[in-house]
């Protein structure tokens, strides 16, 4: 059992968990992720590993509820109650360094996150950072309250650049269009940016890739496929990858973005739709609190229009 | 089950014959009926997760017993992989030495609840008996494994499971990386010979492919607990959620301490044919669909959270156990049409005997000589058909197995929602990618010395799949129990280990 230190509420539907697993916290790099069964009925789902206290023997995870198993630990689970079981860390840590520049060369770093991409992005922004690389964060969400880490990732940072959709907070726009104008400010000044780093949402992750790709800036994805085993065993979260099946767990969680085939792993993403929706509502039925809170109820059919838009998944959809 | 071909004896003539068993000769003995187990009926069967065949009752144990001829070279041990002393077992239950037989079974093989329903009798014990030649038809062999089962299942519900004795404590700590059938049999062994002994599992759940793999129609996952709980009363210790490789590294286990490894992490990434269509949505490696049906339990979705899809129309691709697993799972997940596509004929399929046989009652239908080709799409990305192309067999190949070969503009469309393809898999790649000083084969499994199942690594032995690819649950426990005698040997005193 892995016993929840802290649960904290970081965005509507976010929650922050911090989990007493001292191996995990142990080998932690920057970049992998666990696999997590909150109880003996539960799936088992991979979340990307957003921070460690390795004294404590502490990972921390950011979970946003967007199916049963997700709200079930957002709704079900407090501070020293306790997940059945956290495996991991799992999957290949970040590479910090500048693909194809020598492993001494020190440049300028995008680290782009998309809504709970902040958490993910975070180990891997102040791994660059305290390797000497000059790290430009951009976090977007779609509104102001969506924003999630937003003081760890400046503290991470050379320079944190915050957008949402509606201008409720930082500049108004998608990252896609900061990422842009980060490039082209660093070109007008005969600089570069050398690598970019996408987490977030499918479809956001895509569009980053397609936004770095006439500039020819390498750019790293962070997938988060449907798994069972998380080890190498099941084969189910295979994407296409130039053409060629790899997998995510063994893998990546990191690839090339500009060699991802993201609408056929986002179309894969939805495979268990309308298995979640029921699991979803079933869930939802049972549990009378959640028909007393209209809070959830609304949060519930965000989720379910989410899902109906696989483009809209968050990170750790599930 | 009545079926003309098998007939069943009265309780009289059972007895009759296990009371008059001193008296027959050899000549009679061979000529004596098979006693048939009774089996669920396939209509029924295909409706529930129960296991398949009935268990004998103790007077048909006894009387099918009596059919051994206890032959002097004994072929049917020489063809055991761990050589389970087969008529010695034999005799004893045609006694009525239920007890007795049991513990002599487990001399050599610690869990025989599970060999008994999963070996491949056929090509082992069975092959050779002599009863089965005196018919010529293999089918009359006496029936060692069903007996096997039997004596187990006895033994669990009579209470009273007797655990071998565990060795004085040497002082020496021996880590086993995969609770498998491997590591399972490694383990029981060491205790045996007085090692402390740690499991480290990177699932939540003891048994690998056992309980993730073999469905419980086939092996009742209360009968793999009962064996991992006896192996607990023993002392062998058990650690969930540690994926070694990324958890903990085999130099962590050596400097906490651990004498010795022993490596059993089975099966790696599941290879697929590699047709067209293949990230379409719908389409499953075995294992996966196996995993989520079976460990998961998404035989009971939604009481249990984990999916699997249920559609109509299946198609398996493969020819061995794990593809009639899956065939025979997704009936049982409600599928009409379950297509088994394998590219050779019957006789080349490598899996049980019974498991074809099973699959055939209920309803699956073999598409032989069928090459898959390519899987075609809806226009929404899910799995619309398989394209097949008929094959003829040609020459036999360097195994001896007849290539097929596909005849030029013989397609046809299988129309189906789901494709699970079950043509095997690789080893597991976290423990060679993690861990310094270990050879691999091309095929990525690591290399071991035959005799002792020692890695390039010193210390560091393996067995199961990840040395031999994917084979079967009885050869695993057989390097289990090898490298547990060779680590035994490594882990003796300076001055009595041999000099190499």
């Amino acid at each position: 059992m892995f016993k929840i230190l802290v649960k904290r509420a970081l965005a509507e539907n976010v929650t922050l968990f911090e989990v007493a697993a001292p191996r995990v916290a142990r080998r932690h790099r920057a970049g992998q992720f666990v696999m997590v069964r909150p109880h003996a009925r539960s799936e088992r789902i991979p979340l990307t590993i957003a921070d460690v206290d390795p004294a404590r023997g502490s990972v921390t995870l950011v979970v946003q509820a967007v199916g049963k198993t997700t709200f079930e630990m957002r709704e079900s689970f407090s501070e020293g109650d306790a997940f059945s079981n956290v495996a991991g860390p799992l999957g290949n840590p970040t590479h910090i360094g500048v693909p194809g520049k020598p492993e001494d060369f020190r440049g300028t770093v995008a680290c782009v996150a998309g809504g709970i991409g902040a958490a993910p992005i975070l180990p891997i922004a102040r791994a660059f950072r305290d390797a000497g690389h000059e790290v430009v964060t951009i976090l977007g969400a779609r509104r102001k309250d969506l924003l999630v880490f937003e003081d760890r990732l400046r503290a991470a940072s050379s320079e944190l650049l915050v957008c949402t959709d509606d201008g409720s907070s930082g500049r108004k726009g998608f990252v896609t269009d900061m990422l842009k104008s980060l490039i082209e400010g660093r070109r007008a000044e005969g600089r570069d940016v050398d690598l970019a780093i996408a987490i977030g949402p499918p479809v956001m992750m895509k569009f980053c890739s397609k936004t770095t790709e006439p500039y020819g800036v390498p750019t790293l994805v962070s997938l988060n496929t449907i798994m069972v085993d998380g080890t190498g065993m099941c084969g189910g979260c295979r994407v296409l990858v130039d053409g060629v099946a790899r997998y995510v767990c063994v893998d990546g969680p990191e690839f090339d973005g500009h060699r991802v085939d993201f609408d056929g792993m986002m179309r894969r993403q939805a495979m268990y739709r309308a298995e979640e929706a029921e699991s979803l509502a079933r869930y939802r039925e049972n549990d009378p609190s959640c028909q007393l809170q209209p809070a959830v109820a609304a949060a519930v059919s965000e989720a379910e229009e989410a899902a109906a838009a696989p483009a809209g998944q968050g990170k750790a959809s599930s | 089950m009545t079926d003309p071909a098998k007939p069943s004896l009265t309780p009289e003539d059972l007895a009759a014959r296990v009371e008059n068993r001193k008296s027959l000769t050899n000549r009679q003995r061979g000529q004596l009926p098979k006693i048939y187990w009774k089996e669920q009926e396939p209509a029924e069967r295909i409706r529930n997760t129960r296991e398949v065949p009935l268990p004998y009752t103790p007077a048909e144990a006894r009387a099918e017993a009596v059919r051994c001829l206890s032959c002097k070279n004994e072929p049917c041990v020489t063809g055991c992989p761990v050589s389970v002393d087969v008529p010695g077992f034999l005799r004893l239950v045609a006694e009525g030495d239920f007890r007795g037989a049991i513990r002599l079974i487990k001399e050599t093989n610690l869990l025989p609840a599970i060999c008994g329903r999963v070996c491949p009798q056929e090509s082992q014990c069975q092959e050779n008996c002599m009863v089965a030649k005196v018919h010529k038809d293999l089918g009359f062999a006496v029936s060692v494994g069903k007996i096997e089962a039997f004596l187990a299942d006895w033994e669990r519900e009579e209470g009273g499971v007797e655990l071998p004795p565990v060795g004085d404590p040497t002082g020496k700590r021996v880590a086993i990386i995969g609770a498998g059938p491997s590591g399972l049999a490694c383990a029981g062994d060491l205790r045996r010979l007085g090692h402390k002994t740690v499991v480290f599992e990177a699932f939540h759940k003891a048994g690998g492919v056992l309980v993730y793999g073999i469905p419980e129609f086939r092996l009742p996952k209360d009968i793999v607990e009962a064996e991992v709980d006896n192996l607990r009363r023993m002392g062998v210790e058990f650690e969930f959620d540690t994926v070694v490789g990324q958890t903990l590294t085999i130099d962590d286990l050596f400097d906490d301490g651990f004498d010795a490894v022993y490596v059993a992490t089975g099966a790696g990434l599941p290879y697929f044919v590699n047709i067209p269509g293949e990230d379409l949505n719908g389409v499953y490696s075995a294992n996966e669909y196996l995993t989520r049906a079976n460990l998961m339990g998404a035989y009971r979705f939604p009481q249990e959270d984990t999916p699997v899809l249920r559609r109509e129309n299946v198609a398996v691709l493969g020819g061995g156990n794990v593809a009639m697993d899956a065939a025979r799972t997704a009936l049982r997940l409600g599928a009409k049409n379950v297509f088994l596509v394998y590219r050779r004929s019957r006789d080349e399929m490598p899996a049980r005997l019974e498991e074809v046989h099973h699959a055939e009652q209920e309803g699956v239908q073999f598409r032989m000589l069928s090459a898959p080709v390519a899987i075609l799409p809806t226009e929404s990305g899910w799995v619309r058909a398989l394209k097949i192309q008929t094959c003829e067999l040609g020459e036999p190949d360097e195994k001896g197995r007849r290539r097929p070969i596909p005849i030029e503009g013989a397609y046809e469309e299988l129309s189906v929602e789901i494709v699970i393809e079950a043509i095997g898999n690789g080893p597991n790649p976290l423990i060679p990618k993690t861990t310094a000083g270990l050879t691999t084969t091309r095929h990525g499994t690591l290399v071991v010395d035959e005799a002792t199942m020692m890695t390039t690594r010193k210390g560091v032995f393996a067995g199961g799949d990840i040395v031999a690819g994917a084979s079967t649950v009885i050869l695993a426990m057989g390097h289990g129990r090898k490298a547990a005698a060779a680590i035994g040997a490594y882990l003796r005193p300076e001055d009595t280990r041999p000099s190499r």
